[in-house]
């Protein structure tokens, strides 16, 4: 076993689509296996996973997989568990690395999230107004506990220090079997970067007019998908559809705008990047014709930051 | 009376947390079980604001394994929210694609959570009760061979939809991309692949299930049988259908109690909150909340692929009916209550599925151009179709510039909250007796919500293929007094 590499993998408040990704590997799985020690794979938060881990001795594992943001109090303290028994510990996946599309929660209460859940829902039925409680008592014996539900949403790095970066939401399956040798194999970046092909969505983009030696030009509307299907083998932002792959690592292989699809950044920033979202509204700003057009934008929030406002300057709404 | 509590924890479930609470009375035999949910990361909140057509892409990432039914229910919703009618071509193209989603999400929660159980043993070592056991159990080849034929599904996907997990190409009364006459050709070259896979499967489970009587007496037994009404989607002759259709609603009995369409569900659905769960119970609103209980006269009622064949008459492809028919005539009537049946039912659906891949790769007119229809001003809609899972419902509201105000959406694995909860009482309460527990229990438990698929376990814990579970046992003082763990 001693050739063997350590492995734990942890889902956090994740979908599993990075799970996914990795289960998506077929037929390499079966020849990666051996070269794997799993010897740790949590599906969900819970206290029992953290005391197994603890069992273990401190850097015992070589690399920790972690996918998912930080939403309950057992995953904050998973994050601290997983960093004290893994070597390596890589935030795997964009809801990991930068809080991912749960992390849009940042813009609402934590209050105004219970009160649609469990009072404003059309087919909701709460006729005592019932809230679920971290400790309840039920039938006057049952003595039943839930995690807590925290005010926000944080990617991994605020709760522990994260050596790694992998971006996309999932990661391409393409992208993690290149990723995967490399952890076999220990060939790391610098600590504290992404693990990245390092070229933009644009760069490998059939539209890209720089490809074509063609100019960018002035954007002289803001279009939405539902405003007709763009031109083939054109820009879509040059179209004026808010496509944001020139800030968006594409280790996808640009795959949105093949199916005439603007890139929505979930690849993460670009390196060099540290706020993808003003990087972002940067990029698109700089090539509107008029600032008219801005006001045409909807939520703007939910689009430039839709991967990445936990880990923004924003990060959360205050009020 | 002093209690003891038995927490099993972690259970999996879709994003968050879930864990069973045994409570055992003096004599040491349950007194009551609860299964307790965290499963809010406030998507019918968050959604608000944004634009419609940008949900299909966003609410995949709902679950990352049954991502494809929230795209595809959430863009049906869109078109509703549109008045828009989606052109015939779209409505091809989608249904191919939740039907390959279907092969390989039904594929993934067979062979790393339903088969390992009987393939390598119930009560076996549970170190190697997982996928790479199975794979070990049935040969690497093997195991090479299935994870190919699943591929050729997620292949399908991503050709469709643009990405293979959280796809994009779907549009309000559309689709984003048209097919080619090559990826045509190539889907109906990778189908045979497919079915391929569903007749493998099928043919797995009666090799290792079917013809092992002690298994058998478990799939037909009392221990693992939950008696509640069932609710599935059905076309104009009640045959099982995922993409749309009528939703059937059946009571214990079998006999047709509710059907309804769209905005319909709002008068046979409501969802009661629990204080304990972070996850509502659903009930059929007609006849009244009766708490969590089954047997005739309840009013929950189970989804997915058992629900969706005890509801219907039989399935609409040649290979899959047969399957169907062999399955209701080993139980000798419907519907079926005993859940292991799930499992039954999930790869008859697979093949079904690969058929109908099959039948819509073949068609040539889904290489139309007509792939975008004429919207109407936005208001409100509901998509419902059939996730892997059982019926999915999304519901929006928009203002007239199509900007998202109101959301609701009742996920699979709500649905089945109640049933659930009944299976893992009726399992700890057959099997913890006179205080005694055992490692085989942790396994035995495990076998009654997993039927159920709950939404993430599937894709979970496939690598190494188990779930951790830990049974602490406390005193009425509540110190610890004894830890069992399956790993």
């Amino acid at each position: 076993m001693a050739d063997k590499v350590k492995l734990a993998y942890y889902l956090s408040g994740g979908c599993g689509g990075c799970d996914m990704a990795i289960i998506d590997l077929s037929e390499n799985l079966v020849d990666l296996l051996p070269r794997l020690d799993v010897v740790f794979w949590a599906p969900t938060v819970a206290d029992v996973k953290y005391r197994d881990l603890e069992g273990l001795p401190d850097k015992s594992i070589d690399v920790g997989l972690f996918s998912g943001m930080i939403r309950l109090s057992e995953q904050e303290h998973m994050a601290a568990i997983m960093r004290r028994k893994c070597r390596t510990l890589i935030a795997y996946g964009a809801c990991a690395a930068l809080g991912g599309i749960p992390g849009m929660g940042n813009m609402h209460s934590k209050e105004e999230i219970f009160q649609t859940a469990y009072f404003d829902t059309l087919s909701t039925d709460n006729p005592d107004g019932v809230i679920p409680q971290t400790r309840c008592l039920v039938d006057g014996k049952y003595e039943l506990t839930l995690p807590e539900f925290y005010r926000y949403v944080r990617p991994l790095q605020d709760v522990a220090e994260v050596d790694y970066f992998v971006g996309g939401c999932p990661p391409h399956h393409s992208f993690v079997a290149r990723v995967i040798p490399d952890i076999l194999g220990g060939s790391f970046p610098a600590p504290g970067s992404w693990i990245t092909s390092d070229k933009a969505v644009c760069a490998l983009c059939d539209r890209n007019p720089a490809v074509k030696g063609e100019e960018m030009k002035l954007i002289k509307t803001i279009k939405r998908t539902t405003d007709g299907p763009p031109e083939e083998g054109k820009c879509l932002l040059q179209q004026g559809y808010l496509c944001l792959g020139a800030v968006t690592q594409g280790d996808c292989g640009a795959l949105c705008p093949k199916v005439n699809i603007p890139c929505r950044g979930c690849g993460g920033p670009v390196p060099g990047v540290k706020d993808f979202g003003l990087r972002a509204i940067s990029a698109v700003a700089s090539l509107l014709e008029n600032e008219e057009l801005v006001d045409r934008i909807p939520s703007p929030v939910k689009l430039f930051y839709r991967y990445s406002l936990p880990a923004s300057m924003l990060g959360r709404k205050i009020k | 009376m002093t209690l003891k509590k038995i927490e099993i924890n972690p259970m999996t479930r879709l994003e968050g947390h879930g864990k069973i609470s045994v409570f055992l009375n003096d004599r040491g035999n349950v007194d009551d079980v609860f299964f307790q949910t965290v499963e809010l990361r406030g998507y019918e909140r968050f959604l608000t604001g944004m634009p419609i057509e940008e949900v299909p892409r966003t609410v995949s990432t709902i679950c990352g394994v049954c991502r494809c039914v929230h795209f595809v229910a959430s863009v049906k919703a869109a078109d509703a929210v549109y008045h828009a009618e989606p052109t015939p071509t779209a409505g091809k193209i989608r249904e191919l694609l939740l039907n390959a989603h279907y092969v390989e999400d039904h594929t993934a929660v067979l062979y790393a959570l339903g088969f390992p159980d009987f393939v390598v043993g119930p009560t076996a070592d549970a170190a190697g009760r997982n996928l790479i056991g199975l794979i070990q159990a049935v040969g690497v080849d093997m195991g090479r061979l299935i994870l190919k034929k699943r591929y050729a599904a997620v292949k399908v996907i991503e050709m469709l939809g643009g990405k293979p997990i959280h796809p994009v190409a779907a549009l309000p009364g559309g689709w984003s991309k048209r097919v080619t006459e090559e990826e045509r050709k190539e889907i109906l070259a990778l189908s045979t692949e497919m079915v391929e896979l569903g007749q493998l499967t099928l043919k797995i489970f009666d090799d290792v299930v079917l013809r092992n009587k002690e298994y058998m007496d478990l799939v037909t037994g009392e221990v693992y049988k939950v008696e509640c009404n069932y609710m599935g989607t059905v076309d104009e002759k009640n045959r099982v259908q995922f993409y749309d259709g009528t939703q059937r609603i059946v009571d214990t009995a079998g006999r047709e109690i509710g059907r309804f369409t769209g905005e319909g569900y709002l008068d046979h659905i409501a969802e009661r909150v629990l204080p304990w769960s972070y996850l509502k119970v659903p009930y059929l609103k007609r006849l009244g909340w009766k708490g969590i209980t089954d047997g005739e006269g309840t009013s929950l009622y189970s989804v997915g692929p058992l629900a969706r064949l005890n509801v219907a008459d039989g399935m609409d492809t040649p290979l899959a009916q047969e399957a169907y028919e062999k399955m209701y005539t080993a139980f000798g009537g419907k519907p079926v209550h005993n859940i292991l049946a799930y499992h039954w039912a999930r790869a008859i659906e697979l093949l079904n599925a690969a058929e109908k891949v099959q039948r819509l790769a073949s068609d040539e007119s889904i290489t139309g151009p007509d792939v975008g229809a004429e919207l109407g001003t936005p208001d409100e809609g509901v998509g419902v179709v059939e996730a892997a899972r059982g019926v999915l419902i999304h519901h929006y509201k928009t203002d007239n510039r199509g900007i998202v105000r109101e959301v609701n959406l009742i996920v699979a694995t709500t649905h089945n909250n109640g049933p659930i909860n009944m299976a893992v009482k009726r399992a700890a309460r057959h099997f913890i007796k006179n205080g005694k527990v055992d490692e085989g229990i942790l396994n035995l438990v495990e076998m009654a919500y997993r039927p159920y698929d709950i939404c993430l376990a599937c894709a979970t814990h496939t690598l190494p293929g188990r779930l951790p579970l830990e049974l602490e046992v406390y005193d009425h003082a509540g110190e610890l007094c004894k830890t069992l763990r399956n790993f």
